[in-house]
């Protein structure tokens, strides 16, 4: 009897337990997520006419200067391409930079002496050509350099892990290892605490009741009976426990190995050349886009050609027997042939630009901290499972697009929810599978 | 009201109620399911297999989990600006073939075109195909092509061949031998001007034109008539009375895509016209035009020119003996200045009197327009027969086949042959070894049309440009190339030789004429001095015809009369699979030919057919005799069979060798010009052997059901639009009448539709049936070939199928008027595809919900969730569900059938977008999901609604007679929301799209299952008295 008071307790208290633990890490999720919030500072003033100021011309700027420009130059340190702060003071003048911007290559044909020292400078690179950009566009983006010039190293330097900080907060685990193991110690003991208390009263239960003489023998057999481990393994129940647990554990290992056929979580195969996306797309922050050109426009994102690598790497760390690799894929023609890590199966039709131009879907949400990776692996399940979860959590981006505005004054008639993703027909077979 | 009460009938099986038809009838699938051919004791899989195929499985499974297989993803070396891997690139160009010419646009993916668009920039074809041109992307990558040049028949290189043939050609012309450039017509100035150089250089050359089915009976008629040999412009959309003798002009004759476009705007009723045009079609054997006429007179060949002049007469008030020709005399003099007469004769003293009828009613400068001359036919008969001549008698030294044919398709194909061994010089430039490139010492193979530069001008002044839209897949070369390296002309290449001539037309951007792809201009090409036709000054000599014609038209005995079928035409597409397994319109049969007999001459010669099967015929035509199947053929003119062009190939290639008889040889001589017609010398022997056509006709019939077709006349739909129509009522104690629609009740709550509502309507008036749908739909969604034998097993795998209809009013029990009725039916065509049923039969059957409803309206079909229990297919009203009993791609099996997915080549033209299904799956039409899906997306990123035409479905894309209009039927401005006058209600909680088109229908409509697809009453411009009703 005593056996079994003791167990019933020691899995009541494993429940509180783990309920507290849950709760504590929720808690501290919250607590981080709080954490990242950064508000941008003012521009400066006293600014040559021609480059504007305003927040708008600015913010502009800024985001074509991240998705055109980051990744050769930075404002601050010289990377491809010259630093950019005060180019527009540096710079003959404004109109220069603005035919430089659109094709480089004519201006130093030109003879200009500015721009052929430049391309002395930096080992005879040329810079990529934008002849789209319009003079305002350039005007922005120089707008954008002079705010950041006038903030100066230090104040720039710290705006940008503060931007990069939501979206890593996200990704549930925010319990450190250390707090973990120390919880989990002391799980034990108070457990092991507990088993000689009970322990303890047993003994006193059996030691008092012994004492009392008005005891039956049935009574007296009772308190005193032995353990016996022959007899407590032949019994009826035990049978019964232990061939349910084999049986339901077996039960359980099978369905999750058919489960997992055919899932590659966690794949990451070696690569014939080892491109590291923790330099590229952490240390340098290039925008994705940049390389997986088609992630906007295509079903597709498209792995880049060697000639996207050559717009840098023509001149960045060319010595590198990795980067070796792509001259030799462009003298030979021959294509890189890289392994395939995200492999959808080809009954399902999967959209990028649907995800990330309409949905607004950071390319995180399902490739994980891609910018952390030295070799990518994947990340998400990429079961139907997965998708459907995530159609049914997910708010469709609605915003500033015509598309859905009857969807969502219908939605809105009937639901106070956000229109989700499942309530626009996202579940339905013929979105994927044709 | 249901005053309908003809007899609709597929085939002649269901007209006499064959015990065969009856069995197989009300089946979806039939009995006997052969799905084990290898079996050796043909019992099929027993337990042993099964234990294997378990053992098997177990272990592929276990493997499969331990690891993957490694994928390669294989990015460009240097990404070409304008390919964005996952996005399609549209090119305009042009198909040509012979003299068919047809502005198109590409769909490319990754560099590879997939599929062929209607360009609506033209003019000429306003977006229009036909199965043909739709089809062409396949000729592309065929496996038969040609890899490179060949000398003696023996790989080589082109420097190799330019030199030797530079050689022979100077050696030929330095001794003053004929040089012969054969081929068929040639619609491109620069070609012509290419070849012009080419004559500057070897001055003895001279270019033969033929064509393989020739209108040089036109071209001579109208230099007797106008004193120039030119084809006119045709304008079927300006006539009211419309009348053909034999002339096919929705199917094959001249350009039938145009012709098409045109004759259905003539076709079109709404509210705002109710007037239509009255066709006449005076014909042999049933063509897909005489089957769209509203009164088909059924004549012998040999009589057929005798009518045109009795038509001639008529007109005059000299009454005929043809009831038909009084009838459209009558009509004609009626529409004065607003008719038309055309005949398919190639006999210039028929056409010559078909200009004098043309004359008298004042078409010309109306409906004939000989001031813009047509270029598709400029074949010169006698010509060919004088360069056959000259070979034979050695006169010819070097012969070039620019990209023609002639072994196999020039009537006179043998005494070629035979003359060509005089010849010491012959070259080709066809794509693959056929019959005459066999024949030939050096072959220059050329680009395919869609691997090439090059222009065409289908008519004086309307010029369109072929770009290419994929690099060369061989070592080919444009023909033009090759001859301009042997003239040594100073151009490069081609294409700087195209641009250089299109200064001449004050073009010097070629870029901003490629983005239409289309370009008309007075100016011309070549500097000659422009001849201008002195405009509608008739000079015929009619007496003279008239006289000719009384002479040669002496029929005896059974008539032959040649014809081409819609998807073969005249062989050189032959190896193509999607157009040998495209039924034709009108007998609904695949991969053969067949002699067509009348019902008359099968019940005369006790011969009997079932499913297809018929005895074979040995026809014996002027000593020439070939082995051929019988098909009877309803409609089919009395005394008279038909045969097919374009079969009996003997070196295209895998698909077609072999397939049906070449029907060329027959081909005789009358009046100077070639004759496709045969009046006397034919034979016809009965054969004991038996052999069956692989038919779709009788596939899928609806029992007798009444309201699948509906229709009226013309006078009867201008007294009420609801004319024809069935409208099922139910007794319902709710309403005062005592009765209420079918439709009304229903046990489903319906589907509300808050986004789209997908919907198509198909106006049954001017479909033609000429299938270019059937083929787009191919094309589109990667549907499987699945060859003569399982077309004849009933498993053909179309997701679109045109149904053909004969009616008559005759019961099927009365045996007097069935044979009358087989004589000369009526004729509807009706396309069917899944009808996406609101309240689906077919979803509620799935036992694993593989079936389901989309929020807009579409019926989704998963291949990966099916297990191919078929229940769907049996619970389908419309029999639209295509079971995989096969594993169609990738299998040895299919390996010759089914080209498009057994070879790295064929494979290239599949639609990334869908996905290839899978044996043990179900399939069927899926509204070209992908399509919207693609359209949708495109318009959420651009942050607006899409717009009515943004998305359109493969079918409704390639209709040339705009039959078939898709669309939102929740979006106010679209034109299906506008044609079938939509107003949404809300009944009994059902939401309800209501449809307020008088003429518009649901197939089955007293089942209730509210499909999203509607027709449009089928109204014929005939008498009311004349109507078999």
């Amino acid at each position: 009897m005593a056996q079994k008071i003791s167990l019933k307790s020691v899995f009541l208290a494993l429940v509180l337990l783990s309920s507290f633990l849950f709760s504590y890490s929720s808690q501290a999720q919250e607590a981080t997520e709080e954490a990242a919030t950064e508000a941008p500072a003012e521009g400066g003033s006293n600014a040559p006419s021609e480059v504007p100021t305003d927040e708008a011309r600015i913010s502009e700027g800024k985001s074509l200067f991240d998705s055109n420009c980051k990744t050769c130059h930075r404002v601050h340190e010289k990377l491809v391409g010259p630093a950019l702060k005060n180019v527009y003071n540096r710079a003959p003048s404004i109109d220069w930079i603005v035919n430089f911007v659109h094709n480089s290559s004519k201006v130093i044909a030109s003879g200009d002496d500015y721009a052929n020292k430049l391309y002395k400078e930096y080992n005879q690179t040329q810079m990529t050509a934008f002849p789209s950009f319009s003079k305002d566009e350039i005007l922005s983006i120089l707008g954008y350099i002079k705010q950041q010039t006038d903030k100066g190293p230090e104040v720039a330097a710290a705006a940008q892990p503060a931007a990069g900080a939501g979206d890593a907060a996200q990704s549930g685990s925010a319990i450190p290892e250390g707090y973990l193991n120390a919880i989990m110690i002391g799980l034990i003991v108070v457990l092991v605490l507990i088993l000689v208390v009970l322990l303890l009263i047993t003994t006193v239960l059996r030691k008092y009741l012994n004492q009392r003489t008005d005891l039956d023998e049935d009574d007296a057999e009772l308190v005193n009976a032995q353990f016996s481990l022959s007899s407590t393994v032949k019994s009826t129940p035990f049978i019964f426990i232990v061939t349910f647990l084999f049986a339901a554990i077996a039960f359980k290992v099978v369905i999750n190995n058919l489960f997992a056929v055919g899932i590659q979580q966690g794949y990451a195969p070696k690569q014939p050349i080892a491109f590291s996306h923790k330099i590229h797309a952490g240390q340098y922050e290039i925008d994705c886009n940049y390389c997986h050109t088609g992630v906007r426009k295509s079903r597709s994102a498209n792995i880049p050609s060697p000639n996207i690598c050559m717009n840098c790497h023509s001149a960045v760390k060319t010595e590198s027997p990795e980067i070796q690799k792509i001259y030799a894929a462009i003298e030979n023609d021959k294509p890189i042939e890289w392994v395939r890590i995200h492999n959808l199966p080809d009954l399902s039709y999967f959209n990028h630009s649907q995800h990330v131009k309409v949905g607004g879907i950071e390319c995180q949400t399902c490739h994980g901290e891609i910018q952390e990776m030295e070799v990518v692996h994947q990340e998400a399940l990429l079961t139907m499972g997965w998708c459907i979860d995530c159609h049914r959590k997910t708010d469709v981006n609605t915003k500033g697009n015509e598309y859905y505005d009857n969807l969502v004054e219908l939605h809105n008639a009937e639901s106070k929810d956000a229109l989700k993703v499942e309530n626009i027909g996202g579940l339905e077979c013929a979105k994927c599978h044709y | 009201m249901s005053d309908n009460k003809k007899t609709y009938w597929k085939g002649i099986e269901q007209l006499s109620n064959d015990p065969e038809f009856i069995k197989n009838a009300d089946k979806e699938f039939p009995e006997f399911l052969p799905t084990e051919q290898n079996s050796e004791e043909g019992g099929g899989s027993n337990r042993r297999d099964f234990l294997k195929m378990m053992g098997f499985g177990i272990a592929a499974v276990s493997l499969a989990a331990c690891e993957a297989p490694i994928r390669k993803a294989i990015p460009y070396v240097n990404k070409p600006v304008d390919v964005d891997p996952g996005v399609p690139n549209y090119y305009a160009t042009t198909y040509v073939n012979g003299g068919d010419v047809c502005s198109i646009v590409v769909k490319t993916r990754e560099g590879r075109p997939i599929k062929i668009e209607g360009n609506k920039s033209s003019k000429i074809t306003q977006g229009a195909t036909n199965a043909q041109v739709q089809a062409s992307v396949l000729t592309l990558y065929d496996n038969e092509r040609l890899r490179g040049p060949k000398i003696a028949q023996k790989n080589a290189k082109w420097a190799d061949l330019d030199k030797e043939v530079i050689n022979k050609l100077n050696s030929v012309a330095a001794k003053g031998g004929q040089i012969k450039i054969v081929s068929n017509t040639i619609t491109s100035p620069t070609t012509l001007k290419v070849i012009e150089d080419f004559k500057a250089k070897y001055p003895t050359t001279e270019l033969v034109t033929y064509d393989a089915v020739s209108s040089d009976g036109i071209l001579k008629a109208n230099e007797e008539s106008f004193g120039q040999r030119v084809l006119p412009s045709y304008d079927f959309s300006k006539a009211d009375v419309i009348v053909s003798f034999g002339a096919d002009f929705l199917g094959t004759w001249i350009s039938p895509v145009e012709y098409t476009k045109q004759y259905s705007k003539t076709r079109k009723l709404g509210p705002d016209k109710k007037t239509m045009s009255r066709h006449y079609q005076f014909e042999s054997n049933l063509s897909l035009t005489g089957s769209n006429a509203d009164y088909r007179y059924p004549v012998k060949p040999s009589e057929s020119g005798k009518l045109v002049v009795e038509l001639y007469n008529a007109l005059g008030n000299k009454k005929s003996s043809n009831e038909g020709i009084n009838k459209a005399a009558a009509d004609l003099k009626k529409a004065r200045g607003k008719s038309l007469v055309v005949s398919g004769s190639n006999d210039p003293a028929v056409q010559v009197m078909v200009n004098a009828i043309n004359n008298l009613l004042g078409s010309y400068g109306k409906t004939v327009d000989i001031s813009t001359p047509s270029n598709y036919r400029k074949g010169d008969d006698s010509a060919m027969k004088r360069f056959v001549a000259d070979a034979k008698s050695g006169r010819v030294g070097a012969v070039i086949f620019y990209n023609c044919n002639p072994l196999y398709n020039y009537a006179g194909a043998a005494e070629l042959k035979e003359a060509l061994s005089k010849v010491s010089v012959k070259l080709s430039t066809a794509d693959r070894p056929d019959e005459t490139a066999i024949a030939s010492d050096y072959v220059a193979p050329d680009h395919h049309f869609l691997e090439s530069w090059n222009d065409a001008e289908p008519k004086k002044g309307s010029y369109t440009l072929t770009q290419p839209t994929i690099t060369p897949i061989f070592k080919t070369r444009q023909a033009q190339e090759s001859l301009m390296t042997w003239a040594g002309v100073a151009e490069p290449d081609y294409y700087t030789y195209l641009v250089n001539a299109w200064k001449a037309l004050g073009v010097n951007d070629i870029d901003e004429v490629l983005y239409e792809g289309v370009y008309e201009t007075s100016k011309s090409l070549t500097d000659a001095v422009e001849e201008t036709v002195s405009t509608t000054s008739f000079n015929g000599n009619i007496s003279a015809a008239s006289q000719k014609i009384a002479k040669n038209y002496k029929g005896s005995g059974v008539e032959l009369a040649i014809y081409q079928k819609v998807g073969i035409g005249d062989g050189s597409q032959a190896n193509n699979p999607w157009l040998q397994e495209l039924p034709d319109p009108v007998s609904k049969s695949t991969w053969d030919n067949y002699l067509t007999v009348s019902k008359k001459w099968a019940s005369d010669n006790d011969l009997s057919s079932s499913q297809g099967e018929c005895n074979k015929a040995k026809l014996t035509v002027n000593g020439k005799s070939v082995t051929v199947p019988i098909l009877i053929q309803p409609g089919q003119a009395e005394g008279t069979v038909g045969l097919a062009l374009g079969y009996g190939r003997t070196s295209a290639g895998k698909v077609a060798d072999g397939r049906g008889v070449d029907a060329y040889p027959f081909v005789n001589l009358l009046n100077g010009t070639n004759s496709y017609d045969v009046f006397s010398g034919v034979t016809i022997e009965i054969l004991p052997e038996r052999y069956q056509i692989a038919q779709t006709q009788m596939h899928q019939t609806y029992m007798g059901r009444e309201g699948v077709i509906q229709e009226s006349v013309l006078s009867e739909y201008q007294k009420d639009p609801f004319a024809g129509r069935y409208r099922p009522q139910i007794a319902d104690w709710r309403e005062e009448s005592g009765s209420t629609p079918a439709g009304a009740l229903s046990l489903w709550k319906g589907h509300e539709y808050n986004n789209h509502h997908w919907g198509m309507a198909i106006d049954l008036n001017s479909c033609t049936g000429c299938s270019a749908c059937v083929i787009s739909c191919h094309s589109e969604n990667n549907v499987p070939v699945v060859g003569r034998q399982e077309v004849i097993n009933k498993r053909d795998m179309h997701w679109m199928r045109i149904d053909r209809y004969y009616s008559s009013d005759a019961a099927p029990d009365d045996l007097k008027g069935l044979e009358e009725a087989a004589a000369n039916p009526e004729v509807t065509f009706q396309p069917m595809m899944c009808q996406h049923c609101n309240n689906a039969p077919c979803e509620t059957v799935c036992p694993v919900a593989a079936t389901s409803h989309s929020t807009e309206g579409l019926n989704q079909m998963v291949y990966n969730r099916c297990i191919g229990t078929r229940y769907c297919a049996n619970n389908c009203p419309y029999k639209v569900r295509r079971f995989n009993w096969f594993k169609y791609h990738d299998n040895g099996n299919f390996e010759n059938i089914n080209t498009a997915m057994n070879s790295d080549l064929g494979k290239m033209v599949l639609n990334p977008d869908v996905t290839v299904r899978s044996r043990g799956v179900m399939e069927k039409c899926s509204m070209c999901v992908q399509r919207i899906q693609y359209g949708k997306l495109e318009a959420k990123k651009e942050g607006r609604r899409p717009n009515d035409g943004d998305i359109n479905t493969a079918c409704a894309s390639a209709c040339p007679s705009d039959a078939i209009v898709f669309g939102d039927m929740k979006d106010e401005n679209s034109r299906i929301y506008q044609l079938l006058k939509i107003k949404d209600t809300e009944i009994d909680y059902i939401t309800e799209t209501e449809i307020h088109e008088p003429r518009a229908y649901h197939v089955l409509e007293e089942i209730g299952v509210k499909p999203n697809i509607t027709y449009l009453t089928k109204i014929r411009n005939k008498d009311l008295k004349d109507h078999k009703a």
